[in-house]
């Protein structure tokens, strides 16, 4: 079974129709792309995934739970979708450490020091373990982005969601956001990357996603859908970012 | 100078029921005030109704009047009764209330909006991202109009001396009255006043660096 299942999506915002008419299945494991011209409806898509956008229409199910049925819990839900953003969007008050623990002891109530040593062992990972008492205005964009990462995980999430998680990075930091992102869907993470870094979709992903115009326009594994395009858009759109 | 000693006794008392008064009608301002915020910004039409009705009325009305409603207005109903220090300290609670709860909104909506959509992504409630993510950051950007609408909160306390409040303006008059030393003792009213709006200044600086984002 998919670990989510997305049927007939429709989202609006007023009158705006941004995504027409989305339809896929995510399965355990997979490594998801998502690329697509500016204002095709990529973050929009990826919102709807764990409901920071309202659902206007169509079902969105994550883990056997139907998110847009208004008894499901979406904060339950939520602990099991992680989400990096590209704007970092860590908590500034906080050190590092108070920011990756803060879901884990507030939302799950695990004990202060569990939590504390679960963090310092996700800091580790993502080569950050030094900086646990720096607070975020002390890192560089890369360092943000990988507590990010870290802040996510902590909450054992089944699902990650990264929306350009690269794309307000300075170019010599993107390499160490990738690399943690690769060895993530190396240990069997559930990914769904929207993003503008082909070679990581080439590398990394199992399959790649081209939206345009609120529609997925063509699916299909990285080497078929960057090697043999099947419709006019998708090529002009690789013509012009490869 | 035998003037300010005769006199000190009679301000000092008059400084505590001041101090008194702002303290508790500062405490009821921010509850209000925090609540009225949280009503402004809720997605529910009727408690943004009540939270503006709130707000306009009381910037829109001279304090003064507002006492006088409180006073001798409320209390002309026969289910109410209250003393003149509760009337003072609701008045200035109430009006302080206003202003509060405008900086209080405006603080919790210059936070940035990826804050509250990295918290809920984690799966916190929106009652847990105001309280550990938006109110602390936003508690740190208001500080410094906190400490202004607090300075003109305490320079109100003064007006409840024209209900008869024993605070420090009406010990003057009655230091005035027993030494007959008017520039001596309004000069020494000043005085404490100024020092006590000084140090809250030095008490919001403290507060400012203990709380500086990094
Ligand atoms: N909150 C919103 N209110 C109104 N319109 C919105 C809102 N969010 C997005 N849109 C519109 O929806 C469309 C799709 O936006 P979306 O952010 O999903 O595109 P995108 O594919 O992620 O683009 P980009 O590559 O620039 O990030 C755009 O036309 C955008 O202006
Ligand atoms: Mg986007």
């Amino acid at each position: 079974m998919s670990i989510i299942q997305v049927t007939n999506l429709k989202k609006s915002f007023g009158t705006l129709e941004v995504l027409k008419d989305i339809n896929s299945e995510i399965k355990e494991k997979e490594v998801v792309c998502v690329i697509g011209p500016s204002g095709s409806g990529k973050s929009t898509f990826l919102r709807c995934l764990n409901k920071l956008e309202d659902i206007t229409s169509g079902h969105v199910i994550i883990d056997g739970h139907d998110i847009t049925d208004p008894k499901v819990n979406i904060n339950k839900v939520r602990q099991d979708v992680g989400m990096v953003f590209q704007g970092f969007n860590l908590f500034p008050h906080m050190t590092v450490l108070e920011n990756v623990t803060l879901a884990p002891t507030k939302v799950r109530s695990d004990k202060k020091e569990s939590a504390k040593s679960k963090a310092l062992d996700l800091l580790e990972k993502v080569g950050l373990k030094e900086k646990a008492n720096s607070y975020p205005g002390e890192l560089s964009g890369g360092q943000k982005q990988r507590v990010a990462i870290a802040r996510a995980l902590a909450m054992s999430p089944k699902i990650m969601l990264f929306d350009e998680p690269t794309s307000a990075l300075d170019p010599e930091m993107v390499g160490e956001v990738l690399e943690v992102m690769k060895q993530l869907a190396n240990d069997g993470m559930t990914m769904i990357v929207v993003t503008h870094e082909m070679g990581f979709a080439r590398e990394v992903g199992d399959r790649v996603i081209f939206m345009d115009g609120g529609y997925i326009v063509e699916e299909n594994i990285p080497n078929e859908l960057f090697g043999n395009p099947q419709h006019e858009r998708t090529k002009l759109f690789l013509s012009k970012v490869l | 100078m035998e003037a300010i000693v005769t006199a000190l006794p009679y301000l000092l008392d008059g400084l505590q029921v001041t101090l008194y008064i702002f303290v508790t009608a500062l405490i009821l301002g921010l509850i209000i005030g925090l609540i009225m915020a949280l009503f402004r910004l809720a997605p529910l039409k009727i408690l943004n109704w009540i939270a503006k009705i709130y707000i306009d009325a009381i910037r829109g009305t001279p304090i003064l009047v507002q006492l006088f409603f409180i006073y001798f207005g409320l209390n002309t109903l026969d289910w109410i009764s209250l003393d003149k220090t509760t009337a003072g300290i609701i008045t200035v609670g109430l009006n302080a209330g206003a202003y509060f709860a405008e900086i209080i909104r405006a603080g919790i909506q210059s936070i940035d909006k990826g804050q509250t959509e990295a918290a809920r992504s984690l799966g916190l409630t929106s009652s847990q991202n105001m309280r550990y993510v938006v109110l602390p950051q936003a508690f740190r950007r208001m500080l410094p109009t906190f400490t202004n609408q607090s300075i003109i909160s305490l320079k109100d306390t003064s007006l409840l001396s024209i209900i008869g409040i024993a605070d420090l303006t009406q010990q003057g008059e009655v230091a005035t009255a027993t030494t007959f030393e008017a520039f001596k003792i309004w000069f020494a009213v000043g005085v404490i006043y100024f020092i006590l709006i000084y140090l809250l200044s030095l008490l919001a600086n403290f507060l400012e660096r203990r709380f500086e984002l990094r």
